[in-house]
């Protein structure tokens, strides 16, 4: 469904992104792991269209996006879900999803304000809170049902478990997990361990750039010299 | 007494109204597109014409007058959204000051066109029909008309209050007003709503001129008028603030009204000290909030390079040129050489602060104007010699500067742009409002030199001694302690914080020097020229300068030398063989805009580059 092949991305003149190649098939969810500064969070951006891709190919559902704007990859199916959240401060729990609202794909169930309620019961409790006064664990679950109510077929989720208390984080894999049964692709960055092995099928390991191991994640829990080398801070 | 205070008030209302619509657009492209739009006022006089030209043309009655003003603010919208596709959608990635000068760019070719179709005379529309006559206040007569505008404000006020939070397109605006590149991820096409923003923002702009065609006449000086107002409103409103715009321009609506009967030279002073109070009390004005610049990712400029061989070799030998040819020429090319001498040092003096303080300044005739000024009040009430008044320039200038930049550099980005240009515009309405000192508008003639300097060639070598000099200090301030310190200050204000500078001293000494720079070359101007002008000032000189700069490239420090003489030039030739100037000006400018953001200099600078 996403096959990313090569991809390189900059910063003025730093190479960040030097050929990262993943790919994800339908349903499935896949881990991008890595330390800070890895370069997670810019290959979801590059995939995204945020930040222009010099060189590789973004291919989805059969169709190269390498180099589209955000917004006609978002129409293509993508959701994205950014690290910093960026919720709409001023904008009640209403109003953002409502921002977030595209039609549905043929075939698909569209996502509606009620459905993302029923997904995170406590985001119905204030539908008229603005965005700006509500907890990390509140606005994270906002960011995601607004991403959701575009009806993407894939998403792409940068670290939702950070900052976030143990029994909130509990509660996001439950719902990641509801959103895999109902056929959602996902990718996900992380670097809490713990958490990418509760949901996710296959993880890729990102090191300055590259991707350095693929595999399940339970091969990955064996494999001390892999964790050592790439992921314990 | 009580009544007539009443009065006052609403005719403050009436002209708050307006105010409020040209504003409220400003206010609400600014928002979502972040780009202060100088044609807004150019918007604005084009609905006062095009309502006039359909008004009179259309049968008289209420279908032909308001029909008539309702289609003039839609076709304003339409050449909104041509600006909008043509020009802004091309830069909205560009720096702050090349969007605003590229939309001043705007400002003169509009000001040619219109002055094609309807000439150089005002015009007077008619009355509004229904709303002729007049009520009786407290046994004052008020004109209906006034109160109906009265009523404008807060209906449109409301109007877009609903349709912000009450539409889904408005609830998108108000999104990306926070984050547009959030929206965009979320899959709003971008330009779509810049568009319809623009749309909106003119349409308000022309309705806002449109409605005063009862009022006043039209002419070719409204557009500059009510944007410098606008933007004093939106700037104490806080940009991006509809609330905020409503309040700041009732505040100076009823400021205007009231300061008539106080101070009735000096209106826009009062203004602007207001406006001075509001942004150092409340950096981001009454309603405003900090810009999300948090996701815009901060380029870091490349540092100066010292002169490399090839530069020092052409500036020695244009040097020796400026210093041998001229004996050989005659007075009208010495006059030109004079001038450019002048420009060379008021570009230099402007530089300084926008290229390494990376300040933006909009304003900065007001100190080659106050140099000037301070030169031949001197000159024209003391009858003071001309080596005093050389000296005076400086002074005024810098007294301004320690004034004026002491709010000024507080602020960054348009704030800023939009503060010294508000600066400049109280400097040049003092000149223009306060005859008895200033003349007027008939300025202050015979102003010459000392006999000694009368031959036009010793006054060239003056000036060049002067310019020369001045300009090679500000270099070697760029290139001492102070200038490493001025732009560790703008590069990385935190971290230069954090070693102990204290940026705000150091920003405020650089706004100093350009000031006492520039009124070096104000004072040599006013002796060059014998006269002064209240148009020193005016807001197209400050253009000059930006040009002269701008053309050069800001990131280089021998730019401004070359923009100078490539602009005195260009400008010299346009303004004799061509009438419509300002057409032509304004489309290089907009080319320049569009095709060279890194300057002359600059682009060939990349080409050497490229080249290696
Ligand atoms: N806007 C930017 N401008 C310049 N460099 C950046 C920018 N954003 C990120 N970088 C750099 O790019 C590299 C990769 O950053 P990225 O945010 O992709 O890492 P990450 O794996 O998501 O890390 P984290 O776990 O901290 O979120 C880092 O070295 C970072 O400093
Ligand atoms: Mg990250």
């Amino acid at each position: 469904m996403l096959e990313v092949e090569g991809l390189h991305a900059h910063y003025g003149r730093a190479h960040i992104l030097q050929g990262v190649t993943l790919a994800a098939r339908q349903g499935e969810v896949v881990a991008l792991l890595g330390r800070n500064g890895a370069g997670k969070s810019t290959t979801m951006k590059s995939i995204m269209g945020m930040v222009r891709p010099s060189q590789g190919q973004v291919r989805f559902e059969g169709r190269d996006l390498a180099g589209r704007e955000p917004f006609e990859i978002a129409r293509a199916g993508i959701g994205y879900v950014p690290e910093e959240r960026r919720i709409f401060t001023e904008l009640t729990v209403m109003e953002n999803l409502d921002v977030g609202r595209r039609p549905p794909r043929p075939g698909q169930q569209a996502w509606t304000e009620e459905r993302v309620f029923a997904l995170f019961p406590s985001l119905g409790a204030m539908r008229a809170r603005p965005g700006g006064r509500m907890s990390g664990g509140e606005q994270q679950m906002l960011t995601i049902g607004r991403t959701l109510m575009g009806n993407p077929r894939l998403i792409l989720l940068d670290e939702p478990s950070e900052g976030l208390a143990p029994v909130i984080i509990e509660r996001m894999a439950d719902a990641i997990l509801a959103l895999k049964r109902d056929g959602l692709t996902v990718l996900l960055s992380e670097q809490n361990l713990h958490f990418a092995r509760l949901v996710s099928d296959r993880a890729c390991v990102l090191e300055k750039g590259q991707i350095r191991w693929e595999g399940t994640l339970e091969a990955l829990m064996a494999d001390e010299a892999v964790k050592q080398q790439y992921l314990v801070a | 007494m009580f009544e007539n205070l009443l009065v006052q008030g609403l005719s403050g209302l009436a002209s708050a109204s307006s105010l409020f619509l040209v504003a409220s657009g400003l206010t609400v492209i600014f928002g979502v597109t972040r780009i202060v739009n100088f044609a807004h006022g150019s918007l604005y006089m084009m609905g006062a014409y095009l309502s006039w030209t359909l008004v009179t043309a259309l049968p008289r009655g209420h279908l032909g007058f308001w029909g008539g003003v309702l289609v003039a603010a839609l076709i304003v919208g339409v050449i909104g959204v041509l600006i909008e596709v043509l020009l802004l959608r091309r830069i909205y990635k560009a720096p702050e000051l090349f969007q605003l000068l590229g939309t001043f760019g705007v400002v003169l070719i509009v000001q040619d066109v219109a002055l094609m179709i309807w000439g150089p005379q005002d015009l007077l529309g008619p009355r509004a029909p229904g709303l002729r006559g007049a009520v009786e206040i407290l046994g004052v007569r008020f004109p209906l008309y006034e109160l109906f505008l009265i009523a404008v404000g807060p209906v449109v006020l409301g109007l877009l209050w609903l349709l912000f939070h009450r539409t889904r397109w408005g609830t998108t605006v108000r999104a990306a007003t926070a984050d547009r590149e959030m929206v965009g991820a979320l899959g709003v096409n971008q330009r779509m709503l810049f568009t319809t923003v623009f749309f909106l923002g003119s349409v308000l702009a022309g309705l806002g001129g449109a409605l005063q065609l009862p009022r006043e006449s039209v002419n070719l000086q409204m557009d500059l008028a009510i944007i410098a107002e606008a933007f004093v409103v939106v700037v104490i409103g806080g940009l991006g603030s509809l609330p905020g715009a409503f309040l700041a321009a009732l505040l100076l609506g009823q400021l205007q009204a009231f300061g008539i009967l106080i101070f009735p030279k000096i209106t826009l002073v009062l203004a602007f000290l207001v406006m001075a109070v509001v942004l150092v009390v409340r950096p981001h004005g009454l309603l405003g909030r900090p810009p999300a610049s948090a996701h815009a990712a901060h380029v870091v400029e490349p540092p100066y390079p010292p002169a490399t061989p090839l530069v020092r070799y052409l500036g020695f030998a244009a040097l020796a040129l400026a210093v041998l040819v001229p004996p050989f020429m005659g007075e009208f090319a010495l006059i030109v050489f004079t001038e450019i001498a002048i420009m060379v040092l008021f570009a230099a003096s402007l530089h300084f602060i926008m290229g390494p303080g990376g300040m933006a300044s909009f304003g900065h005739a007001a100190y080659f104007g106050l140099g000037a000024y301070g030169a031949a009040l001197l000159a024209k009430h003391f009858a003071a010699p001309m080596e005093l008044g050389l000296f005076a320039a400086p002074l005024m200038a810098g007294f301004a500067g320690v004034v004026f930049g002491w709010f000024c550099v507080r602020l960054s980005g348009v704030y800023a742009a939009m503060l010294t240009l508000a600066f400049a515009q109280i400097a040049w309405s003092t000149a223009f409002q306060w005859v008895e000192v200033t003349g007027g508008d008939n300025g202050i003639l015979g102003v010459w030199p000392s006999a000694w300097a009368q031959p036009k060639l010793v006054y060239y070598y003056l000036a060049l001694v002067l310019c020369v000099g001045v300009t090679l200090l500000l270099r070697r301030a760029i290139f001492a302690p102070f200038g490493y310190a001025l732009r560790a200050g703008r590069d990385s204000p935190l971290r230069a914080e954090a070693i102990g500078m204290d940026g705000f001293r150091i920003r405020w000494v650089a706004f100093i020097f350009a000031a006492i720079a520039a009124g070096v070359a104000g004072g040599l101007f006013a002796y060059a020229k014998g006269s002064v002008f209240p148009t020193y000032m005016a807001i197209p000189r400050s253009v000059d300068a930006l040009l002269m700069v701008l053309l050069g490239g800001v990131q280089t420090v021998s730019g401004p030398i070359v923009g100078a003489l490539a602009y005195t030039w260009i400008h010299e030739q346009l303004m004799r063989s061509f009438d419509l100037w300002r057409l032509f000006l304004g489309s290089v400018i907009v080319a320049l805009v569009l095709f060279f953001p890194q300057g002359l200099v600059g682009a060939a600078q990349r080409l050497t580059e490229r080249r290696k």
